[in-house]
């Protein structure tokens, strides 16, 4: 089924925050630190205050006195919202002006005299901890270091134990380096206070927003009915849209001052230096195992770079989120990761781009380590990979550090991905290209990369899993019309990934109405019942389930109701699609449509049967789905200059039951071009300082379609045994799982065994020196 | 301030402006034409693609005074008596956007590109379209609407369609 939400925007016609206009509208502008980590002496906005265009400026003191300069995030952290103190990141907010439009707004920030003290910055996670370290949250009180949190899982004595019997140990440091989701919509808002009714308003980029009201209520002391917040169309989130940013709150309270609507939106260069970045994980992997490649088992040690506050946007009780699902698709008998949280003088975040809760950094721990342990034991990395899947028979499967995997048939998935790239084929065409090159030195280099991932989506079990005390169930409502279309009300929110038209198509799945005729509604706090909302890959695994069983409801009430209209008992009654008839007499019938009438008529209905046709639910995911994949992505390297063409790219993919293939398919090529993004272009760096070396488009690269190859993509169906209608999360599965593929192709191509992400040119043609760099701090340190 | 008479979609518009004020600017907040998105602040990303005088441009590195006397064309103009152009049906036929931010530009940006060549193959098609980022789709369904659109477009396949060039000038 083709998409409905596509009539709008093919014409122009969606509404994204920036396009709301209102009455009165003010546009806003923040004034950012240049420092990564400054006191703060003084902050003279006079000014700009008596700037003809400028109604308001908000400072830290200002906040301050309401009790709203700092924020608590969603990790039981605080964030500043304007710096009070001092600056902590280079980009951080310190002012915020409102103006009549937004060139003002922007000219009144020069306006604004800050005093800054510089103060020796933080910038590289690995000095973070030493002894004498400037500290970077001297605020709090007690706090002798930069510590976030220390936070492990598995069993670290068998784990110990099976190194100490293994035949053979690999171990590899590996950066996963700070990249940022960059959706092509920044963040934005705009806020109305009704002055007179005390109501808030506020649309805005948010992929939560039932969570932000409850946020916006508990930060700004509203009452929570008394709030509406409104998510219109976004322009992609990637997770960027998740948490809670300065901006948001500053505009409410510019609000709250002028009186009148006021609208925030970041540029690009904000985007990036400000909001929330991704990875950043600094990863120590050993994997044991027997001569032949049998893994026996996984330890790994992890240093997290959070930046200035603890701001990831995950479940609670998970500090490294999901990141013990490092194990990934292999029957690995032992396995332990300890992670160390550090704070440092860059923005915060790290839970964002289509991470799954840090699954992304945990599938390339071990499809790297994998394929270090094929290398050192010169073995095939596909063989590697047979030779410790899981297998089909041992699903539900639980896992080392204690995930219950549901269902997954790996090595069929494996054998049609390296079917269809021609695995056999291509390794004899290597072969020859190798003997070329060295008999000619000419040609170029070629590398096959394999992958195979195992994703962990639909958060979660709320007995289990919560973000900031809100557990993590979502709601349905739907309600079927007296003339037989019906509207389906949604918790999650949809930043491109189709759910207008999909959750019509689990509804007509449900009850035989046309899915042109189910709407559906999301996004609005006033409209729809409350849930967490769309990220992690969590809408079709919860949202989907609680969008089938609210329709299951409808239909049993439509079988009372039909019961009546028929004159039947109602277990006398069989369903097909989209009616019911009287068993063994399929003439004696009545439809959907007959029924939604019938149940909003006069008809006479038993006792208890309540007449018309809706129903809620809220679904508390008894698991996660765990959707995998299998990639094989194909290499070309010029061996004089570096740089790498993808030449192809097969990915095959088992989200079980698919509910409209076409988007699915869809969802799988954005994240493929995240993945040629991580592993050759994408990059924030810093430089000693602390200046943000990736702040705009010009620096930080993201694929165009000159970089992405035509993907070849084939599929595998595993339904998920404990969902409705067996189906599982996939849109996070392909950025989860591609990095890895196109990293261990560029180096089986240039026959090195790890050199770190992004493998720009420079970095390939050093690694090809024997001397890759590590990448995240442009001081030129070796890996 | 500076005066700016421009044609767009086919409506002539005189205004006041001030001499800095984005063309991209000028469309979303004086005209209301919000189809026309901004998604950097560096030229790269394509999202503000309109056509100027038939050609594309990227509405961001144009100042609204430097479009008087001309002719601007905004996705919101291209459709024709309520029909769409076949580049917008196209896109919707091949999935060729998810969130819908890119596409006004990126639909803009493929009619320029098949005036200048009216049946690109896949790579002349990714040449055409490399100063437009996409988030979403990995680009391969853009491809294909493209040259979906391309075969649509063909001499005699559809009488009614009109060309893309004529298309780009004006817009009713």
């Amino acid at each position: 089924m083709l998409r409905k939400e596509d009539a709008r925007f093919i014409r122009g016609r969606g509404q994204f925050v920036d396009d709301v206009q209102l009455p009165g509208m003010l546009h806003a502008a923040v004034l950012r630190s240049p420092y990564a980590h400054a006191r703060i002496l003084s902050v003279d906005a006079s000014a700009a205050e008596s700037h003809p265009k400028v109604r308001a400026v908000i400072t830290g003191d200002l906040l301050a006195e309401r009790g709203l300069a700092w924020m608590p995030t969603l990790s039981h952290d605080v964030a500043a919202v304007l710096a009070t103190d001092k600056v902590r990141y280079q980009g951080q907010e310190v002012a915020f002006v409102v103006a009549e439009n937004r060139y003002a707004a922007r000219d009144a920030l020069a306006l604004i005299d800050v005093e800054y003290e510089p103060l020796p910055p933080v910038i590289d996670a690995r000095r973070a901890l030493d002894p004498g370290a400037p500290l970077v949250r001297d605020e709090i009180d007690g706090r002798a270091d930069n510590r976030v949190f220390d936070w492990e899982s598995g069993d670290a004595a068998a784990t110990d134990a099976a190194f100490a019997a293994a035949e053979h140990v690999s171990a590899l440091d590996l950066l996963y380096p700070r990249v940022h989701p960059a959706p092509l919509e920044t963040c934005g808002t705009v806020a109305s206070v009704d002055r007179v009714s005390g109501k808030l308003t506020v649309w805005g980029t948010t992929q939560a927003p039932h969570a932000h009201r409850t946020l916006y209520s508990t930060i700004a002391g509203i009452p929570e009915h008394k709030i509406r917040i409104v998510a219109p169309d976004i322009g992609g989130g990637f997770g960027n849209k998740v948490g809670m940013y300065p901006g948001y709150l500053c505009a409410v309270v510019g609000s709250r001052l002028t009186g009148a609507p006021v609208k925030w939106t970041e540029d690009r260069s904000e985007n990036l230096m400000s909001t929330s970045f991704a990875r950043d994980y600094h990863m120590s992997g050993e994997i044991a195992a027997t001569k032949d490649g049998r893994i026996l088992g996984l330890r790994v040690r992890v240093l997290a770079d959070h930046g200035a506050f603890n701001g990831t946007a995950q479940p609670s009780k998970f500090p490294a989120g999901f990141f013990h699902i490092f194990t990934g698709s292999y029957d690995v008998p032992a396995a332990h990761c300890q992670v160390t949280g550090v704070y440092t003088n860059k923005a915060p975040g790290g839970v964002a781009y289509a991470c799954s809760f840090r699954v992304t950094e945990a599938s390339y721990l071990v499809e790297r380590l994998v394929d270090v342990l094929a290398h050192d034991l010169g073995l095939d990395p596909a063989e590697v990979r047979r030779r410790n899947l899981l297998r089909p028979e041992q699903f539900p499967y639980r896992c080392a550090t204690g995930w219950e995997y549901d269902s997954g048939d790996y090595p069929r998935t494996l054998e049609l991905a390296l079917d269809l790239a021609g695995y056999n084929e291509l390794r004899r065409e290597q072969a020859q290209r190798r003997h070329e090159h060295a008999e000619t030195g000419n040609g170029t280099l070629m590398g096959v990369g394999i992958s195979f991932f195992t994703e962990a989506v639909g958060a979660g079990p709320r007995k289990l899993m919560d973000i900031a005390g809100l557990g993590m169930a979502d709601g349905a409502e739907l309600r079927v019309h007296p003339t037989g279309s019906a509207v389906l009300r949604l918790s999650c929110m949809s930043q491109g990934q189709g759910h207008e038209t999909t959750f019509a198509q689990i509804v007509a799945e449900e009850l035989g109405i046309p899915p042109d005729e189910v709407e559906v509604v999301q996004g609005d706090t006033d409209r729809t019942p409350f849930g967490l909302g769309t990220y992690g890959s969590r809408s079709t695994p919860v949202s989907g389930a609680a969008a089938v069983l609210a329709a299951r409801k409808v239909r049993e009430r439509a079988r009372l109701v039909a019961a009546a209209v028929l004159e039947v008992a109602a277990n006398d009654l069989v369903w097909e699609k989209g009616r019911f008839h009287v068993r063994g007499d399929p003439a004696a019938c009545v439809t959907m449509r007959e029924i939604a009438l019938a149940a909003h008529s006069d008809l006479d209905l038993p006792d208890g049967v309540e007449g018309h046709l809706d129903a809620t639910c809220v679904y508390n995911p008894p698991n996660l789905t765990f959707p995998c994949g299998a990639y094989v992505c194909v290499v070309d390297v010029d061996p004089g200059t570096g740089q790498v063409k993808v030449r192809r790219f097969v990915a095959v993919d088992d989200c079980g039951v698919r509910i409209n293939p076409m988007i699915v398919e869809g969802q799988v090529h954005g994240g493929l071009a995240d993945g040629i993004g991580m592993a050759l272009m994408e990059l924030m760096a810093f430089d000693r300082d602390g200046n943000h070396l990736g702040a705009s488009f010009m620096d930080y690269l993201l694929p165009t379609s000159m970089e992405c190859p035509s993907w070849e993509l084939g599929e595998t169906v595993t339904p998920s045994p404990h969902h409705p209608i067996g189906a599982k999360g996939v849109g996070e599965s392909a950025t989860v799982g591609s990095p890895a593929a196109v990293v261990n192709a560029v180096l089986d191509a240039i026959g090195v065994r790890h050199a770190d992400m992004p493998l720009t040119p420079a970095q390939v043609w050093r690694a090809m020196q024997g001397t890759p760099l590590r990448t995240d701090l442009a001081i030129g340190e070796r890996s | 301030m500076a005066q700016v008479r421009v044609t767009v979609d086919g409506v002539q518009y005189a205004d006041d402006v001030e001499p800095r004020t984005l063309l991209v600017h000028y469309l979303r907040e004086r005209l209301g034409k919000t189809g026309t998105l901004v998604g950097c602040d560096t030229s790269n990303c394509g999202a503000c693609t309109v056509h100027l005088n038939g050609q594309s441009v990227k509405s961001c590195s144009v100042l609204a005074v430097q479009a008087d006397g001309a002719e601007v064309t905004t996705i919101e103009g291209i459709a024709r008596d309520g029909k769409l152009h076949p580049v917008q049906e196209a896109f919707n036929e091949c999935h060729a956007l998810q969130c819908g931010f890119c596409t006004p530009g990126m639909i803009m940006q493929s009619i320029d590109l098949l005036g200048d060549n009216p049946d690109p193959n896949e790579r002349e098609v990714r040449e055409g379209i490399e100063g437009n980022l996409c988030r979403c789709t990995g680009y391969q369904n853009i491809v294909r609407a493209v040259q979906s659109a391309a075969e649509k477009m063909k001499p005699g396949v559809q009488a009614d369609v009109q060309s893309p060039v004529s298309v780009a000038g004006g817009g009713d």
